[in-house]
């Protein structure tokens, strides 16, 4: 150590004295502001340490608020993660219960306006397989549920009931590849018969090539089936396809869109009207007839009794009606129908009513005959 | 430079360190720096000359001991700036400390009682002097003062001159060996 201050003796008394001259000058001069250098140098010097001391002392607070105790972060962030999880099925929750007091009041409604005396019902269950396309309701025979009775929503027909059990009812919907139900288009009223397919889209059957029906257009019960009452909505058409001798068409069905949560069974259906478009086919009138040249033969008007056996197997169907005291047509869907298999007098020959007019070849003036 | 080499070189120096008078350590400094201070408001092309500075580099140099060289020059620096006008005191110690620790340090190494030695000495030396004045000036007052190098350069060969004259005369006030 005494060697030590000997080597370096004349360098350490340099800068003592240099030193001492530098407090001299700082303590004497001022700045500007008429404040001591020697303030300025002892601020100036020890800011630059007093700022390192500082960024220490954060970085190693930060350093443990944020990485140490980041257990209590972690803890956190669960609990937040549990509170936002539960949260979301609270709210998810309660938008269901929106969405379903929604339909169910829209089906009140239905039920209030539609004439068909219906019964409301809850699905409770579907069947059983991946494909399947059956439906369980909670409403059964025991609420006057029956076998072939149709199960309809405001947005249009769901299916019809397959089976009646006392407390459930089991529904087969209409996109069943074994579904099969009358339909009348909504523009030129085109009949034809939908049927499922096991898929979310149905098609249309035995629409002829020459019939007109398009895109958009919708589709109505036509009440042939004598399940589903006449101009309940079925569906809209997505495709049609021209071919022969029938067309291809595919259908979506909106009774099904907005899913299957609570329906209608139709107990007592009441045909109603298909709602009126501007119809693209109107009537097309027709002149009178060219009067007749003396001694042309006149035109050969049907006579004689029934010749075919249509016109037979109506006059038998008609004595039966009568013997019944039944009257076709009136009867509600799933009704009972007449006995057809009584024994009847056969009647005298029933005279061919007179031919009707086509639709538009009314002549001026003249009211066409109601059907 | 080798060990031997320095050895050898230190004896010799040694051999020939200069004592003077301790009146004459202090006469000539305060002389020199009475002349610096007054005989330029008379005479102002006196003020070229820095006569205190020229006096410490000698002292150094001849005294060829570095803790008395820096003490001669803050001595002489101190005294200096006492008697100048709005200057901090300090200013002119500090320069002058550095150029004695320095010139002593010289003379410790090299033969000074060459002419032609003390005459680029003391230009440098001036050089050096006018140059860490400027230094500190603008680092510790904050003072905008402009550096000339040309004039500078100039009054330093002039200082040289002037030094190289005034160091003879002083060598006569040396203590003979």
């Amino acid at each position: 150590m005494d060697t030590l201050l000997n080597r370096y003796r004349n360098i350490t008394v340099l800068l003592l004295v240099i030193f001492a001259q530098l407090v001299l000058i700082a303590v004497q001069v001022r700045n500007d502001q008429d404040v001591r250098m020697v303030r300025i140098w002892s601020i100036t010097a020890i800011t630059p340490l007093a700022r390192v001391l500082e960024t220490v002392r954060g970085g190693t607070s930060d350093f443990f608020r944020n990485y140490i105790l980041m257990h209590d972060a972690r803890a956190d962030n669960h609990r937040l993660q549990a509170e936002v999880d539960r949260l979301r099925m609270e709210n998810q929750s309660l938008k269901t219960e929106i969405s379903t007091a929604d339909r169910a009041k829209t089906l009140v409604a239905f039920q209030q306006h539609t004439q068909s005396k219906t019964i409301a019902a809850r699905v409770i269950a579907s069947g059983a397989g991946a494909n399947s396309k059956v439906v369980f309701v909670d409403r059964g025979s025991g609420a006057g549920v029956e076998k072939g009775m149709a199960v309809v929503t405001p947005d249009g027909i769901v299916g019809n009931v397959i089976a009646a059990y006392p407390t459930a009812s089991e529904v087969m919907l209409i996109t069943d590849a074994e579904f099969a139900a009358g339909v009348v288009s909504e523009k030129n009223h085109v009949v034809g018969t939908l049927k499922g397919q096991g898929q979310s889209t149905c098609r249309v059957d035995y629409v002829p090539s020459e019939e007109k029906i398009e895109v958009g257009e919708k589709l109505y019960t036509s009440g042939d089936d004598r399940i589903f009452p006449k101009g309940f909505p079925v569906g809209v058409v997505r495709v049609v396809r021209p071919s022969s001798p029938y067309q291809e068409i595919l259908v979506d069905p909106t009774g099904l869109e907005r899913g299957l949560e609570a329906v209608l069974i139709v107990l007592e259906g009441v045909h109603q009207a298909i709602p009126e478009v501007p119809p693209a086919n109107a009537p097309v009138y027709l002149g009178t007839p060219p009067p007749q040249a003396p001694g042309e033969p006149q035109a050969v008007q049907p006579a004689g009794p029934a010749g075919t056996d249509a016109d037979k197997l109506l006059q038998k169907y008609r004595q039966i009606g009568a013997a019944e005291n039944h009257k076709f047509g009136e009867g509600a869907p799933g009704s009972k129908p007449p006995d057809f298999n009584i024994k009847v007098q056969p009647a005298s020959p029933v005279a061919p009513s007179p031919a009707r007019p086509l639709a538009g070849s009314v002549p001026p003036g003249q009211t066409p005959p109601n059907d | 430079m080798t060990e031997y080499g320095d050895r050898y070189l230190v004896g010799n120096q040694r051999e020939q360190v200069s004592r003077f008078r301790a009146r004459v350590m202090l006469f000539v400094p305060l002389a020199a720096i009475l002349f610096q201070v007054y005989l330029p408001r008379p005479f102002p092309f006196l003020g070229y000359l820095e006569l205190p500075l020229l006096v410490t580099i000698y002292f150094a140099l001849m005294r060829r001991s570095q803790i008395g060289g820096l003490f001669i020059g803050a001595f002489i620096g101190l005294v200096q700036d006492s008697l100048s006008i709005k200057q901090p005191l300090g200013m002119f110690g500090i320069v002058k400390t550095l150029v004695g620790y320095f010139a002593a340090s010289v003379g410790l190494r090299i033969d000074v009682e060459h002419a032609v030695i003390r005459f680029l000495l003391t230009f440098f030396f001036y050089f050096f002097h006018q140059f860490l004045y400027w230094v500190l000036a603008r680092g510790l007052l904050g003072r905008q003062i402009p550096f000339e190098i040309q004039l500078t350069l100039v009054l330093g060969l002039l200082n040289a001159v002037v030094g190289v004259t005034l160091f003879h005369f002083l060598d006569k006030l040396r203590e003979p060996a």
